[in-house]
């Protein structure tokens, strides 16, 4: 291949290849970072729950005035509820995961210590761990005896949990590289001990920010309902719709003046939470078609152009025995050298938004394989998009170079 | 003249169908996808009270423990404890000010067989409707010895007014509100300050919908009405007694006329940490006071992603203004010859140049005009987004002049190039050529 000719040709339409290179750089760089932020945005799409996400339903009821006997009125819906055809579970609790509305403690690892270790989300229900279907790693669930009522623990000091269940990532950051079972953890004064290890348990809200999504601790703590107002059932994926209008049906029966605020499946809940980033993911992807069209439309434009002024210069070569394979083969060299150039000064604009993106964004760094493949996609567009010009050039007649001289 | 370059350049474009529309589309695309993002980014990070966000501070206490502190680096906290925020109130240092916290208030309609349904509210003191000029349609807000008696009265918004009174004055009437029968005093016009600034760090959202009702805090308090959002520092025995827990819950906004009184608050503010310092109280000397905006700004308001969306759209704009200077020079380089007869007939330089800014400028304006529709749906597809500020992303005059401001700007830069270079062509190869 002689590149020669190529590049004093170039030299003397510097400014036009420059805006091809400059382009190919920019477009580049934005689309790299942009597929980047995308495959982030879908990672965090896929979180793991660790609960049995296309089983669960959740239905929220509030009721009118004050509740009396929120002890009685929650055993009476959890028995109602659990005479739904095809419910596999029921548990009244006081939050739920994705509903972005969440309870906290801070914990400590010693009673002496002033700052708490972490701060951690609790769940609270009688039967919680088995209606979310979690999956017990170590040790065990709650036994009968082990659950207090959440409202007496709230009147009486001197009633306290005694046992929890928490998550793995939770035991392997509080004790790395060793079972977290039969440990002791503080929440204030009040020591618990870890009966049980579950595989995850994600928490309601992330505002503590991803890294911490399963920081967990689950306590064998009865709501009532005074004290809580999600009620989740578990049935079969085929049967949620037909179950949340039963347990509406069977909540409203129990107490009609009572406010259904919410009735949803786990999977829509969850649907709802990751909106922002399935609309963030999409945006992205839409911006990057439309950037990676215009270089293409761009460089078509610049190419048709180029061929056309160079007709003469074409005919030339073709009557001086150039083939058209040669002409076609000139055209898409010239595009391969602007666009090496183009994405080599493009991975260094690249590395240089993701550093700033890392500074400013709290985004991982850039894996070493978008470079490659960003490299193989623009040389391939750039190919298909010289491919029209080139063939245009290639079909120039020898006879034009007798022309119009 | 500028008819005939007009006429030129209408031509010129005419001539190259194609092209044009290939131009036209990637500077509009670029344009929309900026305008989309630029109204959605001041919408967002505006201010939200413009005639009086000079004038209000927000101020900052630390009751946390020493452990973890760092002189000059620890921030005191968003928030304020009870006690805190009624030492502070009851000095009345400032020329207005107000304790607030947000909750959930369960309206039942008057009229029988309505379902309840829940709103936000506001638990506040009685500065707060005149410290943020909160205008009235009827009535007004309640006094500062309601504060302390516990009135059952409340200032309802007026979309609130319209569900349940059809709009009529409702001042003196009542409403069951969690349960209690309370007092209407005022209704307030339609008032939603974006993004709601008072909202910040108190467990509400920061763009939307206004609040449904206000309620005096030591009255909402009574009737176990709890805060959206609790921080507490210290073990907890009672939560339920949140005045005198060791917790924070509150926010708290002070009115200073000026310089002078910014600075008399900011002393009394330190002495006041001191003064809780040597009695035992306080561990941390920290205390702040922002301004509104500088609040908002240190509570970054604005969404990451949205400040990444315009920064996207900004990238996106640059390539279609490179990708725009290659097509006008390509075309203009085409016709090196028309160019040489122009200029062999008397063109002067300046006149080559003119004619192809002009052309650069049919097509911004062209592309501005399109770029306007791209920007309408962009903000139609915004408005259908979950986001709480979704109902808020409209064009307004500003940004619709901004558009075609930013359309000529981006092709005006993108013609310079081609035309210096159309008119340094020197005439008489061309001719030759020709």
């Amino acid at each position: 291949m002689d590149i020669l000719p190529i590049l004093s040709t170039l030299r003397r339409h510097k400014v036009t290849a420059l805006l091809v290179i400059l382009e190919v750089a920019l477009t580049c760089a934005i689309v790299c970072n942009a597929v980047f932020l995308v495959s982030q945005r879908l990672q965090r799409m896929d979180m793991p729950s660790g609960v049995a996400e296309h089983e669960l339903v959740q239905v929220q009821a509030v009721g009118i005035g004050k509740q009396v006997n929120g002890k009685a009125r929650a055993q009476e819906d959890l028995a109602q509820l659990r005479q739904i055809p095809g419910v596999t579970g029921v548990a009244l609790v006081n939050q739920v995961p994705f509903t972005n509305s969440s309870w906290n403690s801070s914990i400590k690892l010693d009673p002496t210590q002033k700052q708490a270790t972490l701060n951690a989300t609790t769940y609270f229900g009688e039967n919680l761990l088995q209606t979310f279907g979690t999956k017990l790693l170590e040790g065990r669930y709650f036994n009968a005896d082990d659950y207090l009522e959440f409202d007496e623990v709230q009147r009486d000091q001197k009633l306290r949990p005694q046992v929890v269940v928490i998550t793995r990532e939770l035991g392997q950051r509080l004790w790395p590289g060793v079972s977290a079972l039969g440990k002791t953890i503080y929440m204030g004064e009040d020591p618990v001990r870890v009966v049980g290890v579950v595989d995850g348990l994600i928490r309601p809200s992330l505002f503590n920010g991803d890294a911490s999504a399963q920081w967990t601790i689950v306590f064998p703590l009865r709501m009532s309902a005074s004290s809580a107002n999600r009620y989740v059932l578990r049935t079969a994926p085929g049967e949620r719709e037909r179950v949340i209008a039963a347990a509406v049906a069977k909540l409203k029966a129990v107490d009609s003046r009572r406010v259904i605020i919410d009735k949803k499946t786990l999977d829509e809940i969850r649907r709802e939470f990751f909106q922002n980033d399935r609309s963030m993911a999409g945006l992205l992807v839409g911006v990057c078609i439309a950037l990676l069209a215009v270089t293409a439309l761009g460089i078509v434009g610049l190419g048709s152009f180029w061929v056309a002024q160079r007709r003469r210069s074409i005919g030339v070569r073709r009557a001086l025995g150039a083939t058209r394979r040669n002409i076609l083969n000139y055209f898409q060299t010239e595009n391969f050298l602007l666009a090496t150039i183009g994405i080599a000064l493009g991975m260094v604009l690249t590395y240089g938004i993701n550093l700033f993106l890392m500074l400013h964004y709290e985004l991982p760094r850039l894996p070493a394989i978008y470079f490659p493949v960003g490299a193989v996609v623009l040389w391939l567009i750039g190919q298909l998009a010289v491919l029209g010009p080139a063939m245009r050039a290639a079909a120039v007649p020898p006879v034009v170079a007798t022309r119009s001289v | 003249m500028l008819a005939y370059y007009l006429d030129l350049a209408l031509r010129s474009l005419r001539r190259n169908k194609v092209l044009t529309t290939l131009m036209v589309l990637a500077l509009a695309l670029g344009i929309g996808a900026t305008i989309t993002t630029l109204t959605v980014l001041r919408l967002l990070s505006g201010d939200p009270l413009p005639q009086k966000s000079a004038h209000l501070f927000y101020p900052q206490l630390d009751p946390n423990a020493k452990d973890g502190y760092i002189a000059g680096q620890t921030k005191p906290a968003p928030t304020m404890t009870y006690v805190d925020a009624m030492n502070l109130l009851h000095e009345h240092r400032a020329t207005r000010q107000a304790a607030m916290a947000l909750s959930q208030a369960k309206i039942l309609p008057e009229q029988g067989g309505k379902h309840p349904f829940f709103s936000d509210a506001v638990m506040t003191t009685a500065d707060f409707f005149a410290m943020f000029d909160a205008p009235f349609q009827y009535g007004g807000g309640w006094t500062a010895a309601d504060d302390d008696s516990g009135a059952q009265l409340v200032v309802i918004a007026s979309f609130l007014n319209d569900k349940l009174f059809g709009g009529a004055n409702s001042v003196g009437r009542t409403i069951r509100l969690n349960d209690r029968d309370f007092r209407i005093v005022g209704v307030l016009k339609p008032w939603a300050p974006q993004p709601r600034f008072y909202a910040q760090d108190l467990g509400g959202r920061s763009y939307g919908d206004g609040d449904a009702a206000f309620l005096p805090l030591r009255t909402a308090r009574a009737i176990d009405m709890g805060p959206q959002d609790t921080e507490c520092y210290a073990a907890v025995t009672d939560i339920k007694h949140l005045e005198t827990a060791p917790c924070m819950w509150l926010g708290v906004w002070v009115e200073l006329a000026d310089d002078a009184a910014v600075a008399g608050y900011r002393s009394f503010l330190s002495g006041y940490a001191q003064q809780q310092i040597a009695q035992g109280r306080f561990e941390r000397p920290e205390t702040a006071l922002p301004d509104l905006m500088g609040w908002l700004r240190d509570q970054q308001v604005v969404p990451d992603d949205v400040r990444l969306q315009a920064g996207l759209a900004f990238g996106f704009l640059l390539i279609c203004v490179v990708n725009t200077v290659g097509l006008l020079l390509a075309k203009c380089l085409r016709r090196s010859q028309e160019i040489g007869v122009r200029r062999a007939l008397g063109a002067t330089r300046r006149e080559i140049f003119t004619q192809f800014m002009v052309e650069a400028a049919i097509v911004g304006m062209a592309g501005g005009v399109l770029g306007l529709l791209f920007a309408e749906l962009g903000l139609l597809g915004i408005r259908h987004q979950p986001a709480e500020y979704a109902s808020l992303a409209h064009l307004d005059l500003g940004m619709f002049f901004f558009t075609f401001v930013v359309a000529l700007a981006a092709s005006l830069i993108a013609g310079i190039l081609p035309a210096w270079r159309a008119c340094v062509l020197a005439p008489a190869p061309q001719l030759k050529a020709a």
